[in-house]
């Protein structure tokens, strides 16, 4: 039952209040790509122990769509930001960064 | 025997004497006792029997982990059973039965797998019950389902109520012994808000039964002087009777308060779950004494020391007159002397130590109590009661040394902390050496969203087991919550607390140390469940090394005690049984709650008529007067059909169909989803939405429109009417509006959020009426109002006007092939409509029809249904709908996948339809046969039914379904079983079975 704070209304949400929405920041494939790109955009996705960027919906709330950057072990939350980006924020990498000393965000490896 | 004594009785009102029944016989207590106390005051030792070899069994502890003495309480729609007696308060007409035993407690058939309880051993079931194969469901599985359950299931539905209760605190204390009392009053000096639960009834855990003085008073006035402090601050919430059930992520806990358990009569609701989010959460839950394991420690008599404290102390009953202590550590002393002081004698103290305790050991010593160090039990004799003890050398094998005759067993084990609800999410364990048991890790918290352990042991639960350093540890673990919650603590020093110095224990996991396998078969581990030293050992050698194996194989722990008196020593058991060390074989996983709660706490108030929400039309009481047959459609109810005087389902709606075809009939279509959607770029949006182009349809107009999911498959279709320029009226299906308007804004905000578009759900804005058949416009026209006429509305056109005195915006569609017209007016003008229509359709003989006659006309149409040609396996291109795949459009939602060479096989199964030889109705979900078998010996198959009706118009069955290579095969015949066992033929045909060339909607 995790808590997490809704970046467009500004409420702490409850989990039973949103929905989740899987990996964040996948980028889509339509016609013209090849198959395996297009299989890899449609099922392949990362399921880290540890630092992970997430789509939820405040789906019993204002609505919306965000993502949250979370570790999928401790259960840190260490940012939510709009999902109305393609990659995270530095402000939200920094903040990782400052918790988990060495991560680098897929980039930047 | 067990009696009431003159001494004691902290918590019993002599005064007020109790009447309950036990079996059905009579029996008395007083306030304050609890069942199990009551019974042992009555001398009622046997409270149970157990649940595989139905060995009589009495009360072991005096709390919540008691496994044995489980009851079932009430009667009729209040009968429950599983009920711990110890737990249990008593009260005025308490009605209790015990379990477990046919025909009854004192003489039980099944006490016969007893005696065979060699041929029972761990696994037993596994190994036998598997061959032969055909016994399993003719034989095995019926006897032994007569034989297994613990309980008797509740007869009728439960006549109590319940409740959920949300609530915020900074911090929650679960426990309200002294430690969590000291850790709230240090948290609570803070100004943070404190919840403090306690799962009894009564206030102090066992600091009162144990002794010791805090700050130079009884322990009793330092608990009533902090729970009057505490009571009387603002910012603390004190709940007893309310135990803290689970914890979970991101500091959420259950708290479990039963109201009116102890006074039935008292009403209101019976449990309530608190539903609590914490930013700290403080478990002061203690610790628990494990027996000892040695044979014949299961006959009743042989309890735990501390519980044989607590009976004597809180409720002056002593389970015995005559009473053999045997120890490890210096506590169980502490019974002893108390058991001497109250009038009881006490025949030896085994101490398995061979150098015995400290200052308590000289304290008995000096009253007088014989003491042998080095000493343990070799085995208990007795049936329903102790008789007699075999002494024998702690390092021996159970060769007796003497036999000792008595009524009553004290064991101790040693402590070990209640580390439940640190654990329920993801705190870890260490191993104490010296103390011999697992205590939270402090390095390894259960952590919250910003990084930090939210959990904060304190006192015995995390390993204090002295008062002194129980209420250091709780003052500190107060000051750390409330630091962690954002708040100042307040400079203060803990209490100081004085009991007597105690020397360290010895380990002792079997007893006597190198007890030989007759002893070990005799040596229970888990009571509940029947396990004993020798499954265990019997599991190692067969391999199972695991500790998650172990349990489960031979099922230690898995009662619903959760093996709060088995764990350690089981492990302990495994540990030495595969020469590994305990803390390497390490822990099962503690799950919540922490004793069972009720199932009715946890459905609270959703239950019945408000489990789920219905949702109704503006015309639905109109439907409910007038016949309907409901059908749940997503959380809406649609009429199925409207039943007529002794008409039948199928008479109703064959009646329908006709009417519909013949004359005219009304459906409500409120249901179906309306989104509006709006803005600069909503035709390209919809275009990407859509299967087919709805960019160039022109205001004014409707298109069909289907819809696919980024995978390719068809989640949706409906009719679009384009409103203006920028302005679109989205119709999905009943069950999909929400799920639809929920797919766009997806899509909107997290991929195309540069586009200007927005989208409302006005589904409940507009009730929907299709007046349908070829004398709907007759009958609209009657009504008077905007022209309806061909010339002035094409069929796919819509228009806004007004019908009579109703604000309307008509859509000329049709889902059942005839002449059509639906009619959309505002939500409130709904009924009213309705009710204008039948009036004025009367002279045309119209009826209202329902979702089966829709079926069914759609259907003979030949017109798909999502949900039922689809299945999320399904894309258009297998229903023959390419007409509806736009060529020219670059790129739509499930355009890609569309082209992956499986949705490109021209094997897929395509739609067709079907009709049976003889015109009977072919069975739903039917599969066609092929030749031959597949690797798993079934038949193969080569297509599917997908909808199936009784068609009136044709006289026949009807079908459609998806056959391989199906529009390739027409005029041939499949076979299709049925599960009646009959084998329908089924002829390949074109699926629009009516008004091929659509004449009778385009009128």
């Amino acid at each position: 039952m995790l808590i997490l704070h809704c970046p467009n209304c500004g409420v702490d949400a409850d989990e039973t209040e949103l929905a989740p929405g899987g990996q964040a920041h996948l980028k889509r494939f339509g016609p013209g790509s090849s198959d395996e790109d297009f299989h890899d955009y449609l099922f392949a996705r990362e399921n880290p122990r540890g630092v992970h960027f997430e789509r939820w919906r405040h789906a019993h709330g204002c609505g919306k769509w965000f993502h949250a950057a979370r570790d999928t072990a401790t259960l840190e939350v260490f940012a939510t930001y709009s999902a109305q980006t393609t990659e995270p924020p530095q402000a939200v990498l920094d903040a990782i960064a400052a918790r988990r000393p060495g991560w680098t965000w897929r980039h930047e490896s | 025997m067990s009696t009431r004594i003159a001494a004691h009785g902290r918590l019993i009102d002599r005064a007020k004497s109790v009447g309950f029944t036990f079996n059905g016989k009579p029996m008395r207590g007083y306030a304050g006792d609890t069942l199990a106390s009551a019974l042992l005051a009555g001398d009622q030792m046997v409270m149970g029997r157990s649940y595989k070899y139905h060995r009589p069994r009495g009360a072991v502890a005096s709390g919540a982990e008691e496994p044995n003495a489980l009851m079932g309480l009430g009667e009729g729609a209040k009968f429950e059973p599983n009920q711990r007696a110890t737990t249990t308060e008593l009260f005025e007409g308490l009605t209790a039965r015990s379990q477990n035993h046919w025909p009854g407690l004192e003489f039980d058939v099944g006490a016969v797998n007893g005696r065979l309880s060699r041929f029972l051993p761990a696994g037993f079931y596994y190994k036998m019950f598997i061959h032969p194969r055909a016994f399993w469901k003719h034989v095995y599985e019926p006897v032994i389902r007569q034989a297994a359950g613990l309980g008797r299931v509740p007869g009728g539905r439960d006549a109590d109520t319940y409740e959920h209760f949300h609530c915020f605190t900074d911090v929650l204390v679960i426990g309200g012994g002294v430690a969590g009392l000291q850790a709230a009053r240090s948290a609570a000096a803070s100004g943070a808000s404190v919840l403090v639960l306690e799962q009894s009834a009564h206030w102090g855990g066992r600091a009162p039964v144990d002794g010791g003085t805090v700050d130079g008073a009884g322990a009793d006035d330092f608990v009533r002087e902090t729970v009057a402090e505490l009571e009387a601050m603002p910012n603390v919430t004190l709940r007893n009777r309310c135990m803290g059930a689970g914890v979970y992520d991101h500091g959420y806990a259950l708290g479990y308060e039963r109201l009116t358990d102890h006074a039935p009569r008292a009403g209101g609701p019976r449990h309530r779950l608190w539903r609590i989010r914490a930013r700290r959460i403080v478990t002061a839950t203690g610790a628990i004494e494990r027996p000892l394991a040695f044979a014949g420690n299961d006959v009743p008599g042989v309890m735990l020391a501390s519980a044989m404290r607590d009976y004597l102390v809180n409720w002056a009953v002593a389970p015995g007159r005559r009473v053999i202590v045997a120890t490890n550590n210096d506590d169980a002393y502490r019974t002893a002397i108390t058991l001497k002081t109250s009038g009881i004698d006490v025949l030896r103290i085994l101490d398995a130590r061979s150098s015995g305790g400290g200052a308590l050991m000289q304290e008995a010593r000096a009253l007088g109590i014989r003491i042998d160090c080095g000493r343990a039990i070799g085995r208990v004799s007795g049936g329903k009661r102790v008789r007699s003890v075999a002494v024998c050398a702690q390092e021996g094998t159970g060769g007796a040394l003497e036999e000792v005759e008595c009524d009553a067993v004290a064991m101790s084990g040693g402590w070990s902390p209640v580390v439940h609800l640190w654990s329920h999410c993801g705190g870890k364990l260490i191993w104490d050496e010296a103390r011999a048991h697992f205590r939270p890790d402090p390095e390894r918290p259960p952590r919250g969203a910003d990084g930090e352990g939210f959990v904060i042991p304190a006192g015995a639960a995390n390993g204090e087991l002295a008062l002194n350093g129980i209420l250091g540890d709780a003052d500190e673990a107060g000051k750390t919550a409330a630091r962690g919650a954002g708040f100042k603590p307040a400079r203060s020093k803990a209490p100081r607390g004085e009991t007597v110095e105690e020397a360290p224990l010895q380990p002792v996991w079997l007893m006597p140390r190198h007890a030989d396998a007759h002893l070990r078969a005799k040596a229970w581990l888990d009571y509940q469940n029947d396990v004993k030293v020798s499954d265990v050992r019997l599991a190692a050698q067969e391999g199972y090394h695991s500790v998650e194996h172990t349990k489960r194989y031979t099922t230690l722990g898995m009662a619903t005690d959760q093996g709060k008196l088995s764990n350690i020593n089981g492990l302990a058991t495994l540990a030495d049984a595969i020469g590994s060390e305990i803390p390497q074989v390490g822990t099962t996983t503690f799950r919540p709650p922490y004793t069972p709660i009720s199932m009715g706490a946890i459905a609270g108030e959703a239950r019945g008529a408000i489990f789920q929400p219905v949702r109704r039309t503006p015309m639905h009481g109109w439907h409910e007067a007038n016949g309907a047959d409901w059908e749940p459609v997503g959380q809406w109810r649609r009429p199925y059909t409207y039943l007529r005087d002794g008409e039948s389902q199928h008479d109703a709606v064959m009646r329908e169909v006709r009417n519909t075809r013949q004359a005219v009939g009304l459906l409500d279509a409120s249901t179906l989803g309306k989104l509006l959607v709006k803005g600069p770029d909503a035709g390209r949006f919809l275009d990407m939405l859509y299967t087919n182009m709805m960019s160039t349809l022109k205001p004014g107009k409707c298109r069909y429109g289907l819809m696919c999911s980024e995978n390719g498959f068809l989640i949706d279709d409906g009719v679009v009417a384009r409103i203006d320029e920028h302005t679109f009226l989205c119709h999905t299906t009943t069950g999909g509006a929400e799920r639809i308007h929920a797919h766009m804004e997806e899509w909107l905000q997290t991929e195309w959020w540069d586009w200007q578009v927005h989208v409302a759900n006005l589904t409940e804005q507009f009730a929907q009426v299709a007046v349908v058949g070829p004398d709907a416009r007759k009958l609209l026209e009657r009504l008077g109002g905007m022209d309806l006429s061909a010339g002035a509305m094409a069929f796919m056109e819509w228009r806004d006007g007004r019908i009579a005195e109703f604000d309307a915006r008509v859509y000329r569609i049709s889902f059942s092939g005839e002449l059509s017209f639906e009619v959309a007016v505002p939500a409130s003008q709904g009924l009213a409509f309705w009710e204008a229509l039948m009036d004025a359709g009367r002279e045309f003989g119209v009826m209202p029809y329902g979702t089966e006659a829709l079926h069914v006309m759609r259907a003979e149409k030949g017109f798909i249904m999502i949900g039922d040609e689809t299945d999320g396996t399904v894309i258009p291109q297998d229903l023959g709908l390419g007409w509806a795949i736009s060529k020219k459009k670059e790129d739509y939602l499930g355009k890609r996948a569309q082209a992956r060479p499986h949705m490109t096989d021209p094997t897929r199964w395509k739609l067709v339809g079907l009709e049976t030889v003889d015109g009977a109705v072919l069975p739903d979900g039917a599969y066609a046969l092929a030749e031959g078998v597949n690797a798993n010996g079934q038949r193969n198959v080569q297509g599917r039914v997908t909808s199936t009706y009784m068609s009136p118009t044709l006289g026949r069955g009807i079908a459609m379904g998806l056959v391989l290579n199906g529009p390739d095969r027409m005029g041939e015949v499949l076979e299709f079983p049925g599960t009646d066992g009959k084998t329908y033929q089924a002829r390949i045909v074109d699926q629009v079975f009516y008004d091929k060339d659509g004449e009778k909607q385009n009128v």
